[in-house]
C-alpha cells in the first residue's frame, strides 16, 4: 500500500508539467533555442556529439529527422533543468550504447584509437632522426 | 548506336592498355629501346578513346536515350540540361567511367609532355599506368558497364537524386576525381623508378609537376564539396568529419607531404625512401577512398551509388596494386643509395618536420575513419566523429600552423635558430597582438578560436615575409606560389575560427510579420508563397532582411518537392556580403500558424572557402613557374649546345 | 641495418591488416540496428496520458502487477506498423496483454489506425515528443518490448512482428512469467 502511495505521487508529478501542456502550447525545445545563451552554447555543443540514430551519419544538430528533434529536446530541456553535459551523455549511452556518442569513451576497445596519435609520433620521430645529421659523426 | 560505339571504345583503350604494358615489359626487359618508342603513341591513342567513351556517355544523357538503362535509371527528360550532362557522372558506372577517363588522360599526357624522365624510366611509368588501367577496364566492362541497354525502353526515366540536382554536381566530382586519379601519375612514376632504380634529384623535377597538378585539383574539388555540402544541406555547417569527407582529405594530406618532400628530393636529394613512399601512399588513399565512399561499409551523409559487390571488385583492385606497389618498395628500395642527411635546423629539417605532421595527422584520420569497422569486428557498435578528430587532428594542425611561420624562413642546409627568430619578430608580435586583442574584445570566443584567429593573423604576415626586401620583379613564379598558397592557409583557418567562434544562431518559430533579429540583421517573415522549377514544386519563405539602417532586401529559403524520385530538400538562401554571410532556411509548419526558421550570421565564414581557393591559386602559380624555369632553362641549353658547336667548327676550320 | 628492414617491409605489413579490416567489413556487415541496452533492466517509471478517450494510459504500476505484457512502439505514419498490426492482433488472440506507446501521433489519426487494422491494446499511452521511446531506448518504429511480471524489460524485438517472429515472441513471454 506504501508503495502504491510513492507511485501515485510519482505519477502526480510527472503529470504535473503534462497537465501545464494542455492549456498553453509547449515550447518546442527540438528546434527552439534556450533562453540563457551560456546554457544554449553547452546544449550546442553536446548535440553536434550525439549521433542521430536514423540519419545516415549525422549529429542531432544537423539533421531533420523527427527523432533528431525530440533528442534536441532532450538535451535542452536537461541542461535548462541544470544537468551536466556528461550526464546527459551518460544517460544515452545507457540506453543506445557507444554508438550514440561521435565521442568515442575511452576503454580497452577503444585504447588503441586514443592511443594512436602517439604511436604515430613516436614512429615518425624514429623516421625522421634518420634523415638528420648526427652530432659528432659528422 | 551512340551506346555501342562508346562501348567499343572502351575495348579498344582496354586492348591498347594491355599492349602498352607489353611494351614496356619487352622494352625493358629486352633493352628494345624501339619497342619502347612506340609506347607513347599508344598512351595517347588510349587517352583519346577514354575521352570519346565519355563523351559518348553525356550525349546519351543528354539526348535523354531512356533505351540505356543508366539513362533510365538515373536521368529524366524533364531534367535541366546542366544535369542530363551532370548526371552522366552522378551515379556509380558514369562517375567509374569518369575515373578511368581522366586515368586514360592523365597516361595520356604523361605520354606527349613528359620530356624529362629517363627514357627507360618513363616506359616503366607508362606501363605501370597501363598496369592500372586494365583493372579499372575490366571493372567497368565487366561489372559496371556504362553503356548496358533495357528493352523495352521505358517512358521516362527515373530521375536524379535531388539532393545531387545542383551546380555543384557538374563541378565538384570532375575536379575531385581530377585530383585523385592525377596521383596515379605520381605513383606509376614511383612504380617506375623502382623498377629502374632511379630515385634522385632529375626524377623529383620531373614527377613535381604532376603532382602540383593533381593536388591543386585535389585543393579545388575539396574546397568545392566543403562549400556544396555547406549550402546544400541546410544546417550551415561545411564540415562533419564524415567518411565520405575523410575520404577526400587523406589523399589532399599525402599529396601535400609528397608536393613538399619532392621539393627537398630534388633540391637537396634527400628523403628518397621516403618521398617513394608517399606517391604510393598518396594513390593508395585515393584508391582506399573511392572504395570506401562505394562500398557503403561506413554510413555517409552524402554517400550516393553503393554498392557492396562493387566494393570487393575494387578492393580487389586495390589488393594487387597497392599491395605490389609495397612489395615491389620493399624488395628494390634497399638497393636505392640512401639520400643526403640534414641539419636540424634547415629548410630541410622543416620540411622533414612537415612531412611527419601531415603524416600523423593522416594516420589519424584514416585509423578514425576505420576504427568503426574494427569495434565492428569485435561485436560493438562505435561513432568516431568530429570530438575525436578535433582533439587529435585539431593540435597537430596548430602545430603545423607555427611552423608554417618558420619553414619558409628558414635557409637551405644550415641555420641558426636566433637568426630564424629574429626574422620572425614582426609574425610573432601581430600574432600575440591579436590573440590579447580578441581576449579583451571578445573573451566568449573561446580558446582554441582564438588561439586560431591570432595564429592566422600572424601566419598571414609570415607567409609574406619571403618577398621582403626582395626585388619583387625578379623573385620567381613558384616563390610567389608558395607565398600565396601559405597565405590562404592563413585565411583559410581565419575563416574556420571566425565561424566557430562568432557564429550567431537563431531558431524561432515565427508569425508572419513577425520580425527576428539575428547578429547585425533583421529578418522579417512578410508570408509564404508557392515556387515552381522545372522538375520541382516548392514553399518559399518570403523573407526581408536589413542589416540596421541599411536598405532591405527579399530572402527565399525554399523547402522542396521533387517528383523523381520523391523527395524534400532544403534550399538555403544565403546572403554574401564582405563581412561573412547570412545564411537562412525554412522549416515546417508549427501547427499553430507559426513557421519554423533558421537564421544564422557567420561572420567571414567565407574565407574558408576564398582560403581554399588561394592553396589552388598558389600551385597553379607554382606549377607555371616551374614549368617557365624549365623551358627557359632548357632553351638557354639548347642556345649554349649551339654556340659550342659554332665554336667547335671555327676550330676546326 | 635491422631496424631499416622492418621499417622497409613495414608499410606492407600496415597494409595488410588495413585490408583485413575492410575485407571483414566488406564479408560480415555489421549489424547496423541499434539495440536497448535497457534490456535485462527494471522498466523505467514513466506516466503517459492517454491517446484515445476509451483507453487508459500507461502508468509504472500497469508493469509491475501481473503478467508479462508486451509494449510496442508505434505510430499511425509507419508504414511497417500497418504490416504488423495483423500478428498483434493474432498475439492478442492468444491471450497477450498488449500494452502501446504512440509516438508523435494524433488521436484522430490513432482512432482511425485501429478501426482500420485493428486493435490489439490493452492501454495507449501518448507520447507526443517521443520522450519514452528515447527513455527505453528505442530507435525506431515499430519495436516491441516483452516486460516480464516484475517490470523487467525481458526483450526488444526490432522491426514489424512477422508471423515467423510469433514463436519467439510467445517463448520470451514464456520465460518472463
Amino acid at each position: 500500500m506504501n508503495r502504491f502511495a510513492i507511485l501515485c505521487a510519482v505519477a502526480l508529478v510527472a503529470a504535473g508539467p503534462a497537465l501545464a501542456d494542455t492549456s498553453r502550447p509547449p515550447v518546442d525545445y527540438a528546434n527552439t533555442q534556450l533562453s540563457d545563451p551560456r546554457q544554449e552554447a553547452q546544449a550546442k555543443a553536446l548535440m553536434e556529439e550525439l549521433r542521430c540514430l536514423v540519419c545516415q551519419g549525422q549529429s542531432i544538430a544537423d539533421s531533420d529527422a523527427d527523432m533528431a528533434g525530440d533528442m534536441r529536446a532532450l538535451v535542452r530541456r536537461r541542461i535548462a533543468a541544470g544537468e551536466k553535459p556528461d550526464a546527459i551523455r551518460q544517460w544515452l549511452i545507457d540506453r543506445y550504447g557507444d554508438y550514440v556518442t561521435y565521442d568515442p569513451p575511452f576503454d580497452w576497445l577503444t585504447a588503441p584509437l586514443w592511443l594512436t596519435p602517439i604511436v604515430l609520433v613516436a614512429l615518425g620521430l624514429l623516421l625522421a632522426r634518420r634523415s638528420l645529421k648526427r652530432r659528432g659523426r659528422n | 548506336m551512340i551506346a555501342e560505339a562508346g562501348l567499343a571504345a572502351l575495348w579498344i583503350a582496354a586492348a591498347l592498355a594491355l599492349l602498352q604494358l607489353a611494351l614496356a615489359v619487352t622494352g625493358i626487359r629486352f633493352d628494345r629501346d624501339d619497342l619502347s618508342a612506340a609506347i607513347r603513341p599508344v598512351a595517347i591513342a588510349q587517352g583519346v578513346l577514354t575521352a570519346l567513351a565519355m563523351l559518348l556517355l553525356i550525349a546519351v544523357f543528354t539526348r535523354s536515350d531512356m533505351s540505356v538503362l543508366l539513362v533510365a535509371e538515373n536521368s529524366n527528360s524533364m531534367k535541366p540540361m546542366i544535369y542530363k550532362i551532370a548526371g552522366a557522372w552522378g551515379n556509380h558506372e558514369g562517375s567509374m567511367l569518369l575515373w578511368v577517363t581522366i586515368l586514360g588522360i592523365a597516361g595520356g599526357a604523361v605520354a606527349l609532355f613528359e620530356k624529362r624522365l629517363e627514357p627507360r624510366t618513363l616506359t616503366a611509368t607508362l606501363g605501370a599506368q597501363a598496369l592500372i588501367a586494365m583493372g579499372f577496364y575490366a571493372f567497368l566492362l565487366i561489372s559496371s558497364n556504362p553503356f548496358a541497354r533495357i528493352w523495352p525502353p521505358p517512358a521516362d526515366g527515373q530521375g536524379l537524386n535531388p539532393l545531387l540536382q545542383d551546380p555543384g554536381l557538374a563541378f565538384h566530382p570532375p575536379t575531385l576525381y581530377f585530383g585523385y586519379v592525377g596521383l596515379s601519375v605520381a605513383f606509376s612514376f614511383a612504380v617506375g623508378a623502382l623498377v629502374m632504380r632511379d630515385v634522385g634529384p632529375a626524377f623529383a623535377r620531373a614527377m613535381r609537376p604532376w603532382v602540383l597538378g593533381a593536388w591543386i585539383f585535389l585543393t579545388l574539388g575539396i574546397t568545392a564539396g566543403s562549400y556544396w555540402a555547406y549550402y546544400e544541406l541546410g544546417w550551415g555547417g561545411w564540415w562533419f568529419w564524415d567518411p565520405v569527407e575523410n575520404a577526400s582529405l587523406m589523399p589532399w594530406l599525402a599529396a601535400t607531404a609528397l608536393l613538399h618532400s619532392v621539393t627537398v628530393l630534388a633540391t637537396r636529394d634527400g628523403l628518397r625512401a621516403w618521398t617513394i613512399m608517399l606517391a604510393v601512399v598518396a594513390f593508395s588513399m585515393s584508391m582506399i577512398g573511392t572504395f570506401l565512399v562505394r562500398s557503403g561499409i561506413l554510413t555517409s551523409v552524402h554517400s550516393f551509388a553503393v554498392d557492396p559487390e562493387r566494393g570487393t571488385f575494387i578492393l580487389a583492385l586495390l589488393a594487387i596494386y597497392i599491395g605490389g606497389a609495397l612489395a615491389l618498395f620493399g624488395w628494390r628500395i634497399g638497393t636505392v643509395r640512401a639520400g643526403n642527411t640534414f641539419e636540424l635546423v634547415s629548410r630541410e629539417a622543416g620540411l622533414v618536420a612537415n612531412n611527419l605532421l601531415l603524416s600523423v595527422m593522416l594516420g589519424i584520420v584514416l585509423i578514425g575513419t576505420l576504427y568503426p569497422l574494427v569495434a565492428q569486428a569485435m561485436g560493438v557498435q562505435l561513432s568516431v566523429g568530429k570530438p575525436f578528430f578535433d582533439k587529435t587532428v585539431g593540435p597537430f594542425a596548430l602545430v603545423l600552423v607555427a611552423l608554417l611561420y618558420a619553414g619558409p624562413l628558414l635557409r637551405w642546409r644550415r641555420d641558426r635558430v636566433q637568426a630564424v627568430f629574429n626574422r620572425l619578430t614582426v609574425p610573432i608580435a601581430i600574432a600575440a597582438l591579436a590573440i590579447a586583442g580578441i581576449f579583451v574584445l571578445a573573451p566568449r570566443a573561446g580558446i582554441l578560436p582564438t588561439l586560431g584567429l591570432g595564429l592566422a593573423a600572424g601566419l598571414a604576415a609570415a607567409s609574406v615575409a619571403p618577398l621582403w626586401k626582395r626585388d619583387l620583379r625578379r623573385t620567381p613564379l613558384f616563390t610567389y606560389g608558395m607565398v600565396v598558397a601559405h597565405l590562404g592557409v592563413a585565411v583559410s583557418l581565419a575563416g574556420m575560427a571566425s565561424d566557430s567562434a562568432f557564429t550567431v544562431e537563431r531558431l524561432v518559430a515565427v508569425r508572419v510579420g513577425q520580425a527576428v533579429q539575428v547578429g547585425p540583421y533583421s529578418v522579417t517573415l512578410k508570408g509564404l508563397k508557392p515556387a515552381v522549377g522545372e522538375n520541382w514544386s516548392a514553399i518559399e519563405g518570403v523573407l526581408e532582411a536589413q542589416r540596421g539602417d541599411g536598405a532591405p532586401f527579399p530572402m527565399g529559403p525554399q523547402q522542396r518537392f521533387f517528383s523523381a524520385p520523391p523527395t524534400v530538400t532544403n534550399e538555403a538562401a544565403i546572403k554574401t556580403v564582405f563581412d561573412g554571410q547570412l545564411y537562412t532556411t525554412l522549416g515546417d509548419a508549427d501547427g499553430q500558424g507559426r513557421r519554423q526558421l533558421r537564421l544564422w550570421w557567420k561572420p567571414f565564414v567565407t574565407l574558408i572557402w576564398l582560403g581554399g581557393g588561394l592553396i589552388a591559386l598558389g600551385g597553379l602559380l607554382s606549377l607555371l613557374g616551374r614549368l617557365l624555369r624549365e623551358t627557359r632553362s632548357a632553351r638557354r641549353a639548347r642556345k649554349r649546345a649551339r654556340e659550342e658547336a659554332d665554336w667547335g667548327e671555327e676550330a676546326w676550320t | 641495418m635491422k631496424v631499416t628492414r622492418i621499417l622497409i617491409w613495414l608499410p606492407l605489413a600496415l597494409f595488410a591488416i588495413l585490408l583485413v579490416v575492410v575485407a571483414t567489413g566488406i564479408v560480415k556487415p555489421g549489424d547496423r540496428t541499434i539495440h536497448s541496452r535497457m534490456v535485462g533492466k527494471p522498466l523505467p517509471a514513466f506516466t503517459l496520458k492517454p491517446m484515445v478517450a476509451n483507453k487508459p494510459g500507461l502508468s509504472p504500476q500497469g508493469f509491475r502487477e501481473g503478467g508479462p505484457r508486451l509494449l510496442n512502439v508505434f505510430a499511425t505514419w509507419c508504414i511497417p506498423c500497418i504490416a504488423e498490426a495483423p500478428e498483434l492482433m493474432e498475439l492478442k488472440r492468444r491471450g497477450v496483454a498488449i500494452d502501446a506507446v504512440a509516438v508523435r501521433d494524433t488521436p484522430g489519426d490513432v482512432r482511425k489506425f485501429l478501426a482500420r487494422h485493428g486493435d490489439p491494446y490493452a492501454r495507449i499511452g501518448d507520447d507526443a515528443k517521443g520522450e519514452v521511446q528515447l527513455e527505453i531506448g528505442s530507435s525506431g518504429v515499430p519495436e516491441t518490448f516483452v516486460i516480464d511480471g516484475q517490470g523487467k524489460i525481458a526483450m526488444q524485438h526490432i522491426g514489424a512482428i512477422r508471423r515467423d517472429d510469433i514463436p519467439d515472441i510467445m517463448a520470451a513471454l514464456e520465460r518472463a512469467k
